[in-house]
């Protein structure tokens, strides 16, 4: 963020170690909080709502595998799998037993949690572009096993409806309503991303990520971190499943295959791999640059074709300029978007006494 | 670099007021607009740039005759790529932006949306998409299968084997080849179900996604398990791959019938062309061929234009199929138009006016649909050509079977 850091001195470890390195971050993340609870939802039509609840989710799944692609260095490419182990696990809890969200969605993450932890043990012995065909496995074995296994799918359509969650006996159905929901959620997972990464099991992922052998030699427990970057991962990646299961009211696989897991990776890639601000970034970009292409195509694109042609263009040229931007945001800055705002971040810092 | 950045402001500022001025002109007309989403890209494109041009194609002819009412009919189209989230995004968009009804596209995204739908009023058509149990319109009041469901489709797929082979299938052998994924599988209840009140033998054999490959499937029917009749429920290029695969394998294509998403003049050319899919039978939910008066009409208004009638109408199969969604959109505005009295019809009265169309039948392309509070698939009809002499001719009249059996799937599926 924005903070001119004359004068602050770090003292001890855990004024250094301190989640607000400066008094003023406090007083941004207030802003943000009041902006996001308060100004959003007040003035933001219901169509930019819904689009923000989009991002939201999306949020909550970069998060969990940048855990695991950022942090720790193990790929993957079975996150899409595991949500939709957190999405038939919510939608089962809520039909057969009837509880409340409060207990089905940490469930969905636990039992993804559970699953990824199985589909991370050839991480021990494989890496890089073998582990992420190994997770490839995982997620078309999961989904497999979801479109034949009728007590798990609920039928042939695969698809179970539940109702939308509701919070102190309101049932959440305005999109207004299901932003806040889904807001407490986010904030739930950024600052417990941001408190992991900073202790000792995220500085152990860093180290697995960055030297897995030197981390083995000093002492770092490989295979039980390596699982336990799988399993929170996985968690996330549940948890993100059954928010989007409850966002729309229904668990259906064919909203997690193999594309969202690509998409998810595109996340984080684009974003800044191992880093929070990054996954935020990612998510926000990969989910509006389809919108955006097409409201600026649709929009400006009339004075040159009629509209028939318009709507034949505009879908194949949003896939050109959606391909050719992120192309054009790896090579601007292959560190992802949060190295780009550093970079803006670092250069207004001393601006306008740039040397 | 100065006169750059003015040219740039300057061509901003001119597009700017080209919007205002264009949102100014639609506003003196009385428009109506349908949200349309639709595919020209992703996995299913294939169906989707012919289907969608078809539809804008109808609602320029619907307005080139003064439109409805002295509305002018306008489509607002989404290209959702067949995805989930640019789904929700598009029915978000074309909800802000006051549309009367909506068309989706795809089964995810009918599933997704569907509980939006009855909280926000908006009635909804699903041609051959989304959940067979939709027929139910009391418990899914504003979605609108509107054409023949995989339950009806293999129902009728059953009643048509069963006067092929002579009026009885007792002791006959069917085989059921289908795409491995939900809407694959869904025709199977009702098979089984038709299996023991009929008599026959019933083996299934599905082909696993892409669908590409399915040699050992072919010959597992051909050679060894030597069906009567096959019935084939297969997307995508997988249908040609089968046409091609029995041809080979020497089973007769006289004893096959492709379900509604393997009957296009594509998956005949995909399988080598109308010569070597000889015999093989086609279901349809709309009428396919060019005898029809509206696509005269449409290729009327193309030459009045000085153009040619676009490409998309030599795949007649999907482009009707195109127009028969448009023109039952048309109609049920028609009908709520009526019962509003000439004001733009709110979501109750658009739902009621399609819960009228009757007797609609353009020409012989629209088949003799029934839709009513009760049942929002409108009779589940549907039509069988056969692939005869390079073009589909008609091998049965509208037919729909075993109604009672479709009517108990829907009511059991809660």
């Amino acid at each position: 963020m924005f903070h001119r850091e004359a004068g602050v001195f770090k003292t001890s470890y855990a004024a250094d170690m301190a989640l607000y390195p400066l008094p003023i971050a406090r007083w941004t993340v207030a802003a943000l909080a009041g902006l996001f609870i308060v100004v959003v939802p007040l003035f933001l039509s219901d169509y930019l709502v819904s689009i923000l609840n989009l991002i939201l989710i999306a949020i909550v799944g970069a998060l969990g595998l940048n855990i695991l692609v950022g942090y720790t260095g193990q790929i993957s490419i079975g996150h899409g799998a595991f949500m939709s182990v957190g999405a038939y696990t919510a939608a089962h809890l809520v039909v057969s037993l009837g509880l409340p969200f409060w207990i089905t969605i940490p469930a969905g993450g636990l039992l993804a949690a559970a699953i990824g932890t199985v589909v991370g043990i050839p991480s021990l012995r494989i890496k890089g572009i073998y582990l992420a065909i190994a997770t490839l496995a995982a997620q078309l074995i999961i989904e497999w096993t979801i479109n034949h296994v009728q007590w798990i799918s609920g039928g042939v359509q695969a698809s179970i409806e539940f109702p939308r969650p509701s919070v102190f006996g309101v049932p959440l159905v305005h999109e207004r309503q299901i932003y806040l929901f889904l807001l407490a959620f986010v904030v739930l997972a950024l600052v417990a991303t941001l408190n992991l990464v900073r202790s000792r099991i995220g500085r152990a992922f860093i180290a697995i990520r960055d030297q897995d052998i030197a981390a083995e030699i000093i002492g770092i427990n490989i295979f039980r971190y390596k699982l336990y970057a799988f399993a929170i991962s996985s968690f996330y990646a549940g948890v993100a499943g059954a928010l989007e299961s409850y966002y729309l009211g229904i668990a259906n696989y064919e909203q997690f295959q193999i594309d969202i897991s690509i998409d998810y990776l595109a996340m984080v890639i684009i974003g800044g791999l191992g880093s929070v601000l990054g996954s935020v970034l990612g998510a926000i970009f990969v989910t509006l640059l389809p919108i955006a292409t097409r409201w600026f195509l649709t929009s400006f694109g009339g004075f040159i074709f009629s509209y028939t042609d318009l709507l034949s263009v505009v879908p194949n040229l949003r896939l050109i300029l959606f391909g050719g931007l992120i192309i054009f945001f790896l090579v601007v800055e292959p560190e992802g978007l949060n190295r780009l705002w550093r970079n803006i971040r670092n250069y207004f810092r001393i601006w306008p006494f740039s040397y | 670099m100065a006169s750059l950045s003015r040219s740039i402001l300057a061509l901003i500022g001119g597009a700017a007021a080209g919007l205002v001025l264009a949102g100014t002109a639609s506003a003196e007309q009385k428009e109506l607009v349908i949200g349309d989403q639709c595919d020209r890209t992703g996995p299913t494109q294939i169906v989707g740039t012919v289907l969608c041009p078809a539809m804008q194609d109808y609602y320029k002819l619907v307005n080139s005759k003064g439109g409805v009412d002295g509305w002018t009919i306008r489509g607002d189209e989404i290209d959702n790529g067949y995805k989930v989230p640019e789904g929700i995004e598009a029915y978000e968009r074309q909800k802000q932006m006051g549309v009367v009804m909506m068309t989706l596209y795809g089964t995810p995204q009918t599933v997704a949306l569907n509980q939006r739908l009855e909280q926000d009023h908006m009635p909804t058509t699903s041609p051959g998409f989304g959940i067979a149990a939709a027929a139910d319109g009391t418990r899914y009041p504003y979605l609108f299968p509107i054409a023949a469901t995989y339950w009806s489709q293999g129902a009728a797929a059953v009643q048509f084997a069963k006067e092929k082979l002579g009026g009885s299938l007792k002791g006959k052998k069917i085989a059921y080849v289908y795409y491995d994924n939900p809407a694959g599988k869904e025709p199977i209840v009702i098979l089984n179900e038709l299996k023991d009140r009929e008599g026959f033998e019933l083996r299934t054999f599905a082909v696993p996604p892409p669908g590409v490959e399915m040699g050992a499937q072919i010959l597992d029917i051909a050679q060894r398990y030597k069906p009567d009749f096959v019935i084939a429920h297969l997307f995508g290029r997988s249908p040609s791959v089968a046409i091609k695969g029995l041809k080979g394998a020497g089973y007769p294509l006289s004893h096959v019938v492709g379900l509604v998403w393997a009957s296009a003049e594509d998956d005949i050319k995909a399988a080598g062309g109308f010569g070597v899919a000889e015999g093989y039978y086609t279901m349809q939910f709309a009428g396919a061929g060019d005898d029809y008066p509206v696509r005269q009409e449409i290729k009327a208004l193309y030459k009045k234009e000085g153009k040619e009638p676009p490409k998309e109408m030599a795949n007649t199969v999907i482009y009707n199929r195109g127009l028969l969604q448009a023109a039952v959109q048309v109609e049920a505005i028609k009908n709520a138009l009526k019962i509003s009295g000439g004001k733009k019809p709110t979501g109750e009265q658009v739902k009621a006016g399609l819960e009228q169309i009757h007797d609609f039948t353009l020409g012989g392309l629209v088949p003799p649909l029934q839709i009513t509070a009760t049942d929002h698939e409108g009779g589940g009809w549907v039509r069988i050509f056969q692939v005869h002499g390079g073009k589909f001719v008609p091998a049965t009249d509208w037919m729909h079977g075993y109604r009672d059996v479709v009517q108990k799937a829907v009511k059991s599926s809660e």
